[in-house]
């Protein structure tokens, strides 16, 4: 009997045994890919181009990481997550790295074991109406019914909004934004909230895009960024340091179609910059050239914004907070040396 | 039967008398006639209009659709991911050989019997159990030098046959057993199979879908990979064999004592008797029932969306997220609605040629 008890208990304590993940940089390296968990469709940051292939803001961070670790954009394994699978996901090791419009707060920093990277949208939450409604403020809205998604900060923000100004509200929940859109376009409710990003997706959606505004108060804060897991600090430097470049490239003009010709440049943060002086690679352990690599192949930031999402684009998201520090934004690029 | 009177013509009504009787035989029939046929008359001719003759069929843009008709250029344009999902365009020649093979071997189960000369059984067999294998080495790759194609490409109406196949496949013999435990003698047997059966009728798909893709990876040690289309698979034949086999236990029910009794006096073994008497006759009186857990289960398999992958249905979704084809997605519906109704509705028709067999049982 003893045996028996003593061998369950050493099993048991194999199994609950923490098995550390091996460094995921050389995973990724050894792998040649990396795996990377997007939406399973979003208009402007995860959605297939004409040819099928993905296209979008968070596919752009996907592919400035394959850029900087593999020197090459197109070595991503995209994983369609749902909101509800995503945070597994990354905690099981099925993905490498979250880039799926996934707001950046203390308990998903903490509790749930992710680490943010860093912010690849400044989004927040806003209000879609009706125009004839003649509405022009958030605060006109008692008595709305909202429509919304279940399972997202959406809900939590609207509690406290209506509660903050004293107005009474009705909600109607859904699962999919698809559903939450063609329930307002068809007036189960009066108002649609979500990001505002994703209004300007579902406005397109609408059978009549031109007959709704987007209400000018944005009532959260939703930093999205690409996340990664509690304990793998290289990993984290890494995509952190890949967002940056990004930024860092708009503020020194650097572009996809421009970046050959500084090879010569005198200046010593271009330089740097592109790998040709300092030791920025090495400390990431990634090529010399890493960040030159990235806006090879997906652009600066300023590029990837107005592809996706900007004036580029059919969303046509105004810049707004996502413009560089020097511009009235809040983008800032913290020195790459 | 027929009886002089029905012969007789002075008795007999025409079609029309019979029509008009029964359309507008009494005030209420009147009127509830003419309200049909004005809501008839109010829906068809748009929803034709829209569907056929003021639709959009060729192009290959969205700016080539109009927004008075359908937008069919939708279909030809994504057919490949409706199909296939993202499977690569240069390996799609592996899953057409594959569902050719599969409706070869389909046909040839359906109609040997008909054939002036019968198929032998046993080639049928070996093809039946070999068929998955072989389907397996070209879907997934990895044999005879074919590329591996992970499962996370699998989507479009493949991945819902896939599931489906699979589901149908295994849960009717696990359903079988259970439903043959359920009646054991033997208690250990029949309480497993009790608790089995009343856990997974207990749960709802959508939750066993979530503990395969959210709760067992996090039982399991880090960086243990289970493919997540494989739990899904395990999780929808499981489900599906606890209805099975409460629908396989009513058969059983309603098969007389006598011929249990019958069975054992002649000298049979259990499974000798359950084989060739009992479940014959019990299998052929639940056959609608079957059916109807398969095309049920074809349909939910359409929730596999929510847990991130791309089956008929969420392909859609995810076409439609293109910003240029943002508008599109009733198109894209209404089409794969036509296409489960096709299947679903073969698969109801192939159950009434079955029931409608003369019982070949001994």
């Amino acid at each position: 009997m003893r045996t028996i008890t003593a061998s369950f208990l050493f099993s048991a304590s194999l199994l609950l045994m923490p098995t550390a993940f091996a460094s995921t940089l050389d995973t990724v390296k050894d792998r040649g890919s990396v795996k990377c968990g997007v939406t399973n469709g979003l208009t402007g940051f995860s959605n297939p181009d004409k040819q099928g292939n993905w296209e979008g803001m968070d596919v752009d961070v996907c592919r400035a990481i394959a850029a900087a670790v593999l020197g090459d954009a197109s070595k991503v394994t995209y994983v369609p997550t749902s909101s509800k699978t995503r945070f597994t996901a990354l905690q099981t090791g099925e993905i490498d790295i979250l880039s799926r419009v996934t707001t950046w707060t203390l308990s998903r920093d903490s509790k749930l074991g992710l680490n943010f990277a860093g912010v690849n949208l400044y989004d927040g939450q806003g209000f879609m109406v009706r125009k004839d409604l003649g509405i022009k403020s958030a605060k006109e809205l008692n008595g709305a019914s909202i429509c919304m998604n279940t399972g997202t900060s959406t809900e939590t923000n609207i509690a406290d909004f209506f509660s903050a100004n004293n107005l009474n509200y009705k909600t109607v929940l859904f699962e999919k934004s698809s559903e939450v859109a063609s329930a307002y376009d068809l007036g189960r409710c009066d108002v649609y909230t979500s990001d505002k990003s994703g209004l300007a997706a579902q406005r397109l959606k609408m059978q009549k895009p031109d007959d709704h505004i987007i209400l000018e108060e944005t009532i959260s804060k939703e930093p999205l960024g690409p996340a990664v897991r509690h304990g793998d600090d290289e990993w984290f430097d890494v995509v952190k340091w890949s967002l940056m470049a990004l930024i860092e490239a708009e503020e020194l003009a650097i572009t996809q179609s421009n970046i050959d010709t500084f090879k010569n440049t005198k200046n010593p943060r271009i330089a740097r910059f592109l790998g040709t002086s300092g030791e920025n690679g090495k400390n990431l352990k990634l090529a010399p050239e890493w960040s030159a690599n990235i806006i090879k192949a997906v652009g600066n930031y300023g590029e990837i914004y107005a592809r996706n999402v900007g004036e580029k684009s059919q969303l046509k998201i105004p810049r707004g907070l996502n413009k560089l520090w020097s511009d009235g934004g809040i983008l800032y690029a913290i020195p790459l040396h | 039967m027929t009886t002089p009177f029905n012969n007789n013509s002075r008795y007999k009504k025409s079609r029309y008398q019979q029509w008009y009787e029964a359309l507008f035989g009494s005030k209420i029939n009147s009127v509830l006639t003419i309200a049909s046929l004005y809501f008839l008359y109010v829906t068809i001719p748009p929803m034709l209009n829209w569907a056929i003759f003021e639709a959009n069929w060729l192009g290959s843009n969205a700016s080539d659709c109009n927004s008075s008709g359908a937008c069919w250029v939708y279909i030809s344009v994504w057919w490949q991911q409706l199909l296939f999902g993202q499977y690569p365009s240069e390996e799609l020649w592996r899953l057409v050989l594959c569902s050719g093979l599969f409706i070869i071997l389909l046909t040839a189960l359906i109609l040997h019997k008909r054939l002036r000369a019968p198929l032998p059984k046993r080639l049928l067999l070996i093809s039946t159990l070999l068929y998955p294998f072989i389907a397996f080495a070209l879907m997934y790759g990895g044999f005879f030098g074919l590329a591996i194609v992970e499962t996370r490409f699998w989507g479009g109406l493949f991945l819902t046959l896939v599931i489906a196949v699979v589901g149908i496949t295994t849960s009717f013999p696990l359903g079988l057993l259970l439903a043959l435990g359920r009646q054991s003698t033997l208690k250990i047997v029949r309480l497993f199979c009790i608790g089995f059966i009343e856990l997974w009728r207990g749960v709802p798909l959508i939750t066993v879908l979530f503990m395969a893709s959210v709760m067992f990876p996090l039982f399991m040690p880090q960086g243990v990979n289970v493919d997540s289309l494989l739990r899904v698979l395990v999780g929808v034949s499981l489900f599906a064999a606890a209805y099975m086999a409460e629908i396989i236990r009513g058969g059983l029910q309603a098969i007389p004592k006598g011929q249990y009794e019958a069975a054992k006096a002649t000298g049979l073994s259990y499974w000798q008797a359950m084989f060739m008497i009992i479940l014959p006759q019990a299998i052929t009186l639940v056959i609608p029932g079957i059916v109807s857990a398969f095309i049920s289960l074809i349909k939910e398999t359409t929730l596999v969306y929510i847990i991130g992958m791309f089956d008929f249905l969420g392909i859609v979704q995810f076409t439609a997220s293109n910003s240029e084809w943002i508008r599109y997605t009733k198109e894209g519906y209404i089409f794969v609605g036509l296409v489960f109704w096709v299947i679903c509705y073969s698969l109801s028709r192939y159950s009434r040629t079955l029931e409608q067999k003369p019982s070949n049982q001994h």
